[in-house]
């Protein structure tokens, strides 16, 4: 009668730990890769109901980001009204068919379907007033919007990007002529870390770190 | 033993090339790696916030237009709890014409001429210019002729009247008053009547001081 086992299944144990020891990395690389917003939310760029590109208005005719997002440093993000794109549009392009939505909703009243790029979780309170009222730039977190054509998030937008920049504020901050120029340089990258740390202690600005500081 | 490898970097390569590296660009919504379904939690409640939709009401929307009369219970520059300074929310005088000068309760002063600046600068200038003449950037793309602010008929325009034309629009402008707060109004009307004042400037106008920077004596 043979033997049951034959003598390399001696080995077999080990070679089964070493393989599950390679699957358990394989898995680790492909969730910390794939299973972040890094992979899931930046490179979103949803189809929008009229094909308005920033490129042109913001990085061709060097229109100011708050013409139309007048409230952002008031009372927070808001989309624009029709109103505000028929200032110009009542009398440039008034037939174009991209722009027959915009007519609409400036005629009924009825808002336009913007799709919703930048979605934080409900428990996120994060408030856009304070944040480039003292020298957060657009661009450190929508990216070089003044160069896109189709609205695309650029940044992952997580709990850990907020953090970096929570704990360590002086790397980001611009002047505040420079905060919606999204192509100014950093007040670090201008003129040093040593000037934005200074900023930083004249401006008295302390992001916060507790959970309370964003999750109510 | 070899086969499971292979078959394990053939599962990995095939995962790579279905998922594809970070920062591609796509047009779907993203894919929730913690779905509410799988683990409820408070990630998407039902609340209402600004500039959602709400099938609720009829016209679709959260926010909702205050009811006519409303006023807000402290607004401008000085805490005013009712819009009764006809001056300052309106540009009107007692006497129902247009107010000339500033209301009093603004100081007209550096700050507000900067903030002036900076108000004209996102709001006017891509239609009036920088300097106020009516050459706007808009101008090479269509927009019809916007009127120049060194034209006598608006150099001696009442305050009061350039600060409505701000809130309520004028022929082909349209209103400005929804992004503009009274106080700022009144900063840019500031600001409009510098740009006025300097247009006409002579160089018996410049501070001795600064005399030297000029090119032309």
């Amino acid at each position: 009668m043979p033997a049951l086992f034959q003598k390399s299944a001696n080995r077999l144990p080990l070679q089964l730990i070493l393989y599950l020891c390679v699957v358990a990395c394989v898995a680790t690389a492909g969730v910390t890769y794939y299973m972040t917003p890094k992979y899931t939310r930046v490179g979103y760029a949803p189809i929008q109901p009229v094909p308005y590109s920033h490129a042109k208005h913001v990085g061709e005719l060097g229109l100011d980001c708050r013409y139309c997002h007048s409230t952002i440093d008031t009372a927070g993000a808001a989309v624009p009204t029709a109103q505000t794109c028929m200032n110009c549009h009542s009398q440039i392009r008034t037939a174009s068919p991209a722009l027959a939505s915009v007519r609409a909703s400036f005629e009924t009243g009825r808002p336009i379907p913007w799709v919703h790029v930048h979605v934080m979780p409900s428990f996120v309170y994060f408030d856009h007033s304070v944040h480039v009222n003292r020298g957060v730039g657009c661009v450190e977190c929508h990216g070089k919007v003044n160069e896109m054509d189709v609205v695309t998030q650029r940044k992952p937008m997580s709990m850990g990007f907020c953090l970096d920049c929570h704990r360590a504020p002086a790397e980001r901050m611009r002047e505040r002529k420079d905060v919606f120029n999204l192509d100014s340089p950093t007040i670090a990258e201008a003129k040093g870390i040593l000037v934005a740390r200074e900023f930083i202690r004249e401006w008295k600005i302390s992001p916060p770190q507790s959970c309370s500081g964003c999750h109510r | 033993m070899r086969t499971i490898y292979l078959i394990t970097a053939f599962v990995a390569v095939l995962t790579v090339s279905l998922l594809g590296l970070r920062g591609r660009r796509f047009v779907q919504p993203p894919v929730d790696v913690f779905p509410e379904w799988a683990f409820p939690g408070m990630k998407y409640q039902p609340k209402l916030t600004q500039q959602t939709a709400s099938p609720f009401f009829a016209d679709g929307r959260s926010d909702r237009a205050p009811p006519p009369g409303t006023v807000p219970a402290s607004y401008g520059p000085a805490g005013q709890a009712l819009r009764n300074d006809g001056f300052l929310y309106a540009g009107k005088a007692p006497d129902g014409s247009w107010a000339r000068g500033f209301p009093r309760a603004l100081k007209v002063d550096m700050a507000l001429l900067e903030r002036g600046r900076d108000r004209f600068t996102i709001y006017c200038a891509p239609c009036h210019g920088a300097l106020g003449d009516g050459n706007g950037v808009m101008r090479a793309y269509g927009m019809g002729a916007t009127a120049s602010y060194h034209d006598e008929r608006l150099r001696k325009m009442a305050e009061g009247e350039i600060f409505n034309t701000i809130t309520s629009g004028k022929g082909q402008m349209n209103p400005y008053g929804d992004k503009l707060a009274p106080a700022d109004r009144w900063a840019v009307v500031a600001y409009v009547r510098a740009l006025q004042r300097a247009r006409t400037g002579v160089v018996g106008d410049v501070p001795d001081h600064h005399k030297g920077e000029l090119e032309v004596q």
